[in-house]
């Protein structure tokens, strides 16, 4: 997973409530049997028309939102299905923060999986942040995990809380698994207790 | 004495292993479903770094999203890239040595049926799945959540998952419901009244006199679209309904052990005031069949009133609300029997069960389709497929008019052939109505099983109650 320490870039408008994953990678992409090159096909059916011509109006596809690497979006982002088809998506085409007033979990959970930043911003933040995102040209907004702030083209600056655990795992762009197995231990003797308490299991 | 704990409390509790200062929790896994889908990077990731499944046992996989369900699949599968994903799950399952339900088995579906039905999901245990629709096996008092693919590969190697205890919400539905009325009518009024951001954060519990009443398949139903509220998890605690569904079943514990294991599950109660975070309470005898009139579950409305306009809403929701009415074709004001229907899908992890066959086939008995009318029924495995054939109710589907498919998500998802074209309408008893969620531009109506099948015989969104007084 690649480390997430600051960045600073063009952030996309997209104030549409409950965007789920369905509309951020449609099903015929989760045939795959790979992480990568999804980035293509990301919110497929709004970028494109059926014979596969570019929406003009869709946000992604006008510059300078056509590298933006920050989406500003409405709320309950992310919700429906579990596909991390999703971050990965967002991820290929170069997406590595998302902000919103609030996440569908798993897709909350999926981000830092993959090195993706999801910020939960009360709406008048991300009312500011959007209209930030709006200016478009060489507005750049910047998000610095370390100092857990994002701040705007205009240089206001914004507080943002993320969890300890998964900050560390971000900013060192460490692995869950090899975390984890370090505790194998207990993992043993945990199922090694459970089968006397629940042998049927 | 320890303080009075919920439910949730006591399952979570039991499967800790390791707890972080910061309330970060290794939490232990007693069972992983597996599908073709969400699994590939997961399996590729373990060989790449030299790993194992650590409980292979506990580990049950089988194709369910990809398979076609004409009768004719065992030809294989024709788009190369939906059989590349069905025969990577092959691979996948010989090699690491899980529990496997090939595409060929009689007992293979929709892996939130087969595990049920195979006496996999136990109550109190934690059950994980690379699928949102996992809060299914919360019927059983199970924790069950979906999981994404990087957690799949955790769970394979680990047997664990890291979390974070979720908040405690309470879902009461009080008192009996009214004839015509069912799980799924009760689990689209709650996300109806919460919206589908309402449970984010939280796991619920259902209970009630209305959710008490609910048989096994009724309690799927309900803990299913759990997801569709938000919530990580649904959950009802056993009763005596559970251990009669779970006696028996080729994975349930038997003598000795099945005496431990129910004296454990009597234990899986909230204790007298243990604390919710949330509660909600609806009268089960307010709750009316309810359809789908937009692009998210929360649009809901009881078969009796109108295409709502915009202007009903605040905030974003006023935005959302135009674009799934012009997504939908509809017109604010329009009555909601008055849409007319072109596509009928019984079948998903929702509603694709015995129990739910019954109910639309009592519907159907002696009457046919809408002319012109395309309907679908797809069990939700090879079992409740040979069941219903068994209880002649596959004959009353396809004397209706209906296809009498084999098992498989079909067009919950369409990730097959079976897809809506653009335009196209669908009374559909699955549980998502995003936008192209049923094939690019096809609009999707959630209902019941009785409601589908009505919608079936009259050509419209129709309320179910109208037909049953026929039959009586
Ligand atoms: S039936 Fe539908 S919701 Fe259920 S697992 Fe299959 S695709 Fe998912």
């Amino acid at each position: 997973m690649d480390k997430f320490t600051k960045l600073t870039g063009i952030a996309a408008p997209m104030p549409l409530v409950n965007i789920d994953t369905d509309m951020i990678i449609p099903k015929q992409f989760l045939k795959t049997i790979q992480r990568s090159g999804l980035g293509k096909n990301l919110f497929d059916e709004m970028r494109y028309t059926q014979d596969g011509a570019e929406i003009a109006d869709f946000v992604l596809n006008k510059e300078p939102y056509r590298k933006a690497e920050i989406i500003i979006a409405g709320d309950n982002f992310g919700c429906g299905s579990s596909r991390e088809h999703a971050p990965w998506a967002l991820l290929d085409f170069g997406i590595r923060c998302v902000i919103s007033t609030s996440f569908a979990d798993i897709f909350y959970n999926n981000c830092f999986k993959n090195g993706i930043l999801p910020i939960v911003m009360p709406q008048e933040v991300v009312d500011v942040l959007m209209e930030d995102a709006r200016k478009g040209g060489n507005a750049r907004m910047v998000v610095d995990l370390e100092a857990q702030t994002v701040s705007t083209s205009d240089g206001q600056s914004f507080a943002f809380s993320v969890d300890p655990f998964r900050k560390h795992c971000l900013l060192n762009g460490l692995d869950d698994i090899g975390l984890t197995l370090e505790k194998a231990t207990a993992i043993d003797s945990f199922e090694a207790k459970a089968k006397t308490l629940r042998p049927w299991i | 004495m320890t303080a009075p704990r919920t439910l949730y409390d006591k399952i979570w509790d039991d499967h800790v292993v390791h707890q972080a200062e910061d309330g970060t929790c290794l939490l232990y896994i007693d069972r992983h479903l597996v599908h073709e889908v969400t699994s590939p990077q997961a399996f590729e990731g373990l060989r790449m770094t030299g790993r194992k499944v650590r409980a292979p046992e506990k580990t049950i996989a089988v194709p369910d999203h990809n398979v076609p369900t004409t009768l004719d699949r065992a030809k294989g599968i024709e788009n190369e890239e939906s059989r590349i994903q069905v025969e990577a799950l092959d691979k996948n399952a010989k090699d690491f040595g899980v529990n496997y339900y090939p595409v060929s088995d009689v007992r293979q579906g929709i892996v939130h049926i087969v595990g049920p039905e195979q006496g996999w999901t136990l109550p109190g245990m934690t059950v994980v799945c690379g699928d949102s629709h996992t809060a299914t096996h919360g019927a059983f008092g199970a924790l069950a959540h979906g999981i994404g693919t990087s957690e799949v590969e955790h769970v394979l190697a680990t047997q664990t998952l890291i979390q974070k205890k979720s908040k405690n919400m309470k879902v009461e539905v009080t008192g009996k419901l009214r004839p015509g009325v069912t799980a799924k009518d009760i689990t689209l009024a709650v996300i109806g009244k919460t919206g589908t951001a309402g449970g984010t954060g939280y796991v619920i519990e259902y209970c009630g006199e209305a959710i008490r009443d609910l048989s096994m398949e009724g309690r799927m139903t309900v803990c299913n679209m759990a997801i569709e509220g938000g919530a990580r998890a649904g959950l009802i605690a056993p009763d005596e309904k559970t251990f009669a569904y779970c006696m028996g079943r080729p994975h349930a514990p038997k003598g000795a052990a099945w005496e431990a294991a129910v004296s454990y599950w009597k234990t899986l109660f909230t204790d007298e005031g243990a604390h919710f975070d949330k509660v909600i309470t609806l009268k089960g005898e307010e709750i009316e069949p309810v359809v789908t009139w937009g692009t998210s579950p929360e649009d809901v409305l009881p078969i009796s009133g109108v295409v709502p306009s915009p202007e009903d809403f605040t905030g974003g929701k006023v935005e959302a609300a135009r674009r799934s009415l012009e997504y939908m074709g509809l017109t604010p004001g329009q009555k909601l029997t008055d849409i007319k229907i072109d596509t009928v899908f019984i079948g998903s992890c929702t509603n694709g069960r015995i129990e739910d066959l019954r109910a639309a086939a009592a519907i159907l008995k002696g009457k046919k389709v809408a002319p012109g009318m395309r309907a679908m029924v797809v069990p939700g495995s090879g079992l409740v497929r040979a069941q219903a054939e068994e209880e002649g109710l596959a004959q009353i589907f396809i004397d209706a008019g209906f296809e009498w498919r084999l098992a498989g998500c079909s067009m919950c998802l369409a990730m097959n052939p079976d897809q809506l074209s653009p335009g196209e309408r669908c009374a559909s008893t699955s549980n998502r109505n995003f936008e192209g969620r049923q094939g690019r531009n096809g609009r999707t109506h959630l209902v019941s099983p009785g409601m589908a099948a009505a919608a079936a015989i009259t050509g419209y969104l129709t309320d179910v109650r109208e037909l049953m007084a026929e039959t009586v």
